[in-house]
């Protein structure tokens, strides 16, 4: 997977068949996780183009050779049990095609479950991301500041998602900078990811939840070093503290916008265990019974979402945001603010 | 009782199809009452045991569904066509995607290959009926009533809104207080069961009931697939019912079992319902094959090439269906050791299904093909569903599927194979089959003009899919904004599904031409086929075979008709034993439905009358001394005279 470069020339002349579609964020990776996996998908569409041509030549070799016609008529063809030869060229190659992306597929798996090989001697930047509702909550426990449907990142840092839920499963999604994960109520799960270009990346939620869905994205923002410090001082200066009083309320409204405070929600309502204590039942926060009881407080207080009444809530912002609602994500406009 | 929650409020659409519903079910009573039909349809189709009939019947609602599902289908298209378009909102959108995907695999897909089995099985098999005809006709009217339960959610009470795979915890009271998904947990057990018991039942009559000489190696291919399937459908189903069962507790009685809190598990639905869902796929796909291979080897005068290898590789196929259910979920941080697992088993799939492809094309290699409509779907499944294939060998890639999963690239991946897989097959076995049902063909070159249609519509409709994914688009999006830049794709994507509507209006409307102006087929053979449905009369009599044939070759009635292998040995007529009819399989699917129902807005007085009821039908049917009748000999000499002479009966 070293040599890109007729992948990429090959897979472009394809899409450029298709007017309009000059942006395919899969294929267009700004992080290490990302570029592993357009890798991996632009070899595996290789591959397949490969398997496609031997069946469609194939196919078409024996329509026009074998179909009736004026000369053929009367013909009736021999009976013709099958070869033992053939039949085993397409069983072993095939498996040879399948051992062959299975190999890849273990690789790159592994790959990016874990801090990309070129930020290993980084410790990783720890964001909590938590879903409720149609909102994304993110916690930065080292910096103590929180933020809601945005989330800003160092260029060239390993950052480690953890990602939870309080309520239906959703999945975290940058497709720029990595591929998704759940985030579910019981446990917490992995993401991790690093960019090496700054700028301004869609994010979303990839799983369906319900009402909101469609509407369910937010800005990830990668800054350089010092524009990250910069924010993190900023934000640590003006912005408000979370106290639980405002947390339940945030839970409780089905949509917001961009807020900002100098505190997180993680000291008065910690996350779920993780996976590996979830499954191993050695964790000392997680037990069957009772889940993390502090974390399931809170969903006592999370309400049901009202019956649906129209779509209108993407035209009332909400009074309390304090800071402007981008139209888009990758709106330029939006990053002067920070 | 609280009549408000009955009602679904401020759509004109819904109230479009209240009034459009009850308008066409009063023209039904009235036109059944005026042209004095009720005593016909009582008789011959509510309470008939005949495997064909109940075929048929299978075939009709299937037909219905299908249609249904279709303008979902169109009504989500349209929806998305632009961005922010306004024509339906979130909640509206969302039931009609939940249930597009419930009705086209279960009460579309299977059905109608349930259909095509109950007709085409027996007959290939040399059999009278299936091993249990009364127990066919509760399989029937079971998923039926399943069916009209799931139909008439949206107009009373509300659709189920939270997907067809109805994820915990969004699934559970909490997040879809509304009763929709009470239906999906209750119309889905009813039919359910009724496919339950359909795979026992067939798989009894292919093992024990094929005419003499038939081994198993002797067996069709449709055969040997639909056995197959018979055989994942009484694996799967328990699963599936248990699930739901669970499903019904959580939402009507409160127990806790995928719930957020107090040990519940929103995983273990997600596991269940893919335990079962995975090998579903395969229940639809399986018998195509098998339909694939019947049609292949007609049209191009040649016997199935690798016959054993394409056996094994079904075989195969279906012990691996079991194996790769988490390939559902790879994103939900179970690691990158049991994702490794899962993405082998997955690909592995590839293999057995590609040793298919190639034993097919070299079916057709130095045959004599001849284009009808039949072959014609047959050969478009060829190169369609091999992308629809290769995308799915990418999909199984966990690594990369963390790029795909939920997006459309998974939904056009799908489309690319349940459509040529099913929906394909299910067109050309009827297109194959209905001369032998009906006596007639239907008409060649309004089959032609729908095929290029659905063809060509369907790559303009799902080909943009796999853009649109790449591209960052989520499935089950009800709007997008104009600077995602989805648009003009969708607008692509919706141009195709107006296409693909009007191949199939054509399709329907040769039907009914083709019933009016076709001339009868005499010859009760009219594609040349190779297997024994082509032996007996078309259209078929009561009993099938008036006398059994005999089994030498995979390819019976070919070798009788090429190689002087007579068929019938035995000369004389004997008697031939017939169930008889029975009103109370279609009764125990009225009660069902009603239980259902009153299950559905938890009124547990009226559910636990109907309950007793199902138990007082069973009663009945346990102990019916209707030991069914004989057709004396006389009588089938009389039929089979005047079917020889080309008469109806």
């Amino acid at each position: 997977m070293k040599k890109k470069g007729p992948l990429y020339a090959l897979f472009l002349s394809l899409i450029l068949l298709l007017p309009g579609c000059s942006s395919i964020a899969v294929l267009n990776p700004k992080g290490p996780s990302a570029r592993t996996l357009s890798d991996t998908i632009l070899l595996s569409i290789l591959v397949m183009l490969g398997v496609l041509a031997v069946v469609y030549i194939l196919y078409i070799f024996v329509l026009v050779k074998y179909r009736a016609k004026k000369s053929n008529e009367g013909y009736i063809p021999e009976h013709e049990e099958g070869n033992k030869v053939l039949e085993a060229i397409w069983i072993i190659i095939p498996i040879i095609i399948v051992a062959f992306l299975s190999v890849v597929t273990v690789k790159t798996t592994n790959e990016v479950e874990n801090v990309a090989a070129d930020y290993q001697d980084q410790t990783p930047l720890v964001i909590y991301a938590s879903s409720s509702n149609w909102k994304w909550h993110f916690s930065y426990p080292e910096e103590g500041i929180e933020t809601v449907n945005y989330v800003n990142m160092p260029v060239h840092r390993a950052v480690e998602f953890r990602m939870y839920s309080f309520g239906t499963i959703t999945s975290l999604w940058i497709p720029q900078l990595a591929g998704q994960k759940y985030a579910m109520s019981d446990m917490l799960t992995t993401l991790h990811l690093s960019a090496d270009t700054e700028g301004s990346y869609i994010g979303k939620n990839a799983n369906f939840s319900g009402k909101g869905f469609a509407h369910m994205e937010f800005e990830a923002l990668v800054l350089s070093n010092k524009g990250y410090e910069d924010w993190v001082k900023e934000v640590k200066e003006t912005a408000p503290k979370l106290t639980e009083e405002e947390f339940k309320g945030l839970l409780a409204t089905d949509y917001l916008g961009r807020k900002t405070y100098s505190s997180t929600h993680l000291e008065f309502s910690p996350p779920p265990g993780d996976h590996g204590e979830h499954m191993s039942g050695g964790g000392k926060e997680m037990d069957m019974d009772n889940g993390n009881q502090e974390h399931q407080d809170n969903k006592e207080i999370h309400p049901s979402p009202e019956p649906s009444s129209g779509t209108e809530f993407d035209s009332k912002p909400d009074p309390e945001v304090d800071q402007p609602l981008p139209s888009s994500p990758v709106d330029e406009s939006t990053h002067e603010g920070h | 009782m609280d009549l408000d929650k009955f009602k679904v409020h401020g759509e004109p659409l819904i109230y479009g199809a209240m009034i459009s519903i009850a308008l066409a079910t009063i023209g039904i009573l009235v036109g059944l009452t005026y042209f004095k039909k009720w005593g016909y349809l009582w008789r011959e189709w509510l309470t008939t045991v005949d495997h064909k009939k109940i075929g048929i019947m299978y075939i009709l609602a299937a037909l219905l569904m299908l249609f249904r599902g279709g303008v979902d289908a169109m009504m989500m298209r349209l929806q998305t066509a632009a961005p922010e378009m306004k024509f339906l909102d979130a909640q509206h959108y969302n039931e009609v995607f939940t249930t597009h995907g419930l009705i086209m695999i279960l009460f579309m897909a299977m059905p109608f290959i349930i259909g095509l089995m109950n007709v085409i099985i027996p007959l290939q098999i040399g059999a009278r009926d299936v091993a249990f005809p009364r127990l066919n006709a509760v399989s029937f009217w079971l998923f039926f009533m399943g069916a009209m339960l799931l139909n008439i959610s949206f107009v009373i009470g509300g659709s189920p809104d939270a997907g067809w795979s109805a994820y915990f915890p969004l699934a559970s009271l909490e997040f879809s207080p509304t009763v929709g998904n009470n239906y999906y947990s209750l119309a889905l057990q009813i039919s359910g069961i009724g496919t339950l018991i359909t795979g026992v039942n067939f798989i009894v009559t292919i093992l024990k009931m094929r005419a003499p000489g038939m081994t198993l190696m002797k067996m069709p291919m449709f055969t040997w697939s639909v056995l197959i399937t018979n055989v994942i459908i009484v694996f799967a189903f328990p699963v599936l019912t248990v699930a739901l069962a669970m499903m019904m507790f959580d939402r009507l009685f409160g127990s806790q079992f995928f719930t957020m809190a107090n040990g519940g598990m929103d995983m273990l639905w997600a596991n269940l319902f893919w335990v079962w869902g995975h090998p579903e796929v395969y229940i639809v796909i399986l018998p195509a094959f098998g339909i694939y291979s019947e049609i292949i080897a007609t049209f191009s005068k040649k016997n199935l090439y690798g016959y054993t290898s394409m056996v094994f590789s079904m075989l195969i196929i279906s012990l691996l269906s079991f194996l790769v259910w988490a390939h559902h979920f790879y994103t939900m941080g179970q690691g990158a050791m049991v994702n490794s697992f899962f993405s082998i088993t997955t690909m592995a799939i590839a293999v057995p299904t590609g040793v298919k492809i190639f034993n097919w094309l070299f079916t057709l290699r130095k045959g004599r093909i001849t284009f009808t409509t039949p072959m014609l779907y047959t050969l478009a499944f060829i190169p369609i569903f091999t992308i629809g294939g290769v995308t799915g060998v990418m999909l199984a890639m966990a690594s990369a599927d963390y790029q795909y999963h939920n997006t459309m690239f998974l939904v056009a991946h799908f489309h690319y194979v349940l459509i040529p897989g099913a929906v394909f097959a299910v067109i050309a076995g009827f297109h194959y089959w209905f001369p032998k049902v009906f006596g007639f063909r239907l008409n060649e070159r309004l089959g032609k003009h729908a095929f290029w249609w659905i063809i060509i519509s369907f790559n303009v409709t799902f080909f943009p899919l796999f853009f649109l994914g790449l591209m960052g688009m989520t499935r089950r999006m009800y709007t997008y904004s104009e600077e995602s830049g989805f648009g003009p794709l969708n607008m692509l994507s919706f141009v195709g599904a107006v296409g693909l509507a009007i191949g199939f209006v054509i399709l329907v409307y040769n039907i009914y031409w083709s019933t009016r102006y076709m001339p009868r087929d005499t010859t009760n053979d009219p594609w040349d086929g190779r297997t024994l449905e082509w032996a007996t009369h078309s259209p078929i009599p009561l009993y099938n075979f008036a006398i059994v044939p005999k089994v030498e070759t995979r390819d019976a009635l070919w070798s009788a008709k090429h190689e002087n292998i007579p068929l019938y040995t035995d000369t004389k007529y004997t008697k031939i034993h017939m169930p008889s009819n029975t009103g109370k399989p279609f009764i125990l699917g009225v009660v069902f439905f009603f239980l259902g129902f009153f299950l559905v807005f938890s009124m547990w007085i009226p559910a636990i009358v109907s309950g007793i009821g199902i138990l007082v039908v069973l009663a009945f049917m346990s102990f019916d001394k209707d030991q069914g009748y004989y057709i004396p000999v006389e009588e089938i000499a009389a039929t089979e005279k005047k079917l020889m002479r080309g008469e109806t009966v």
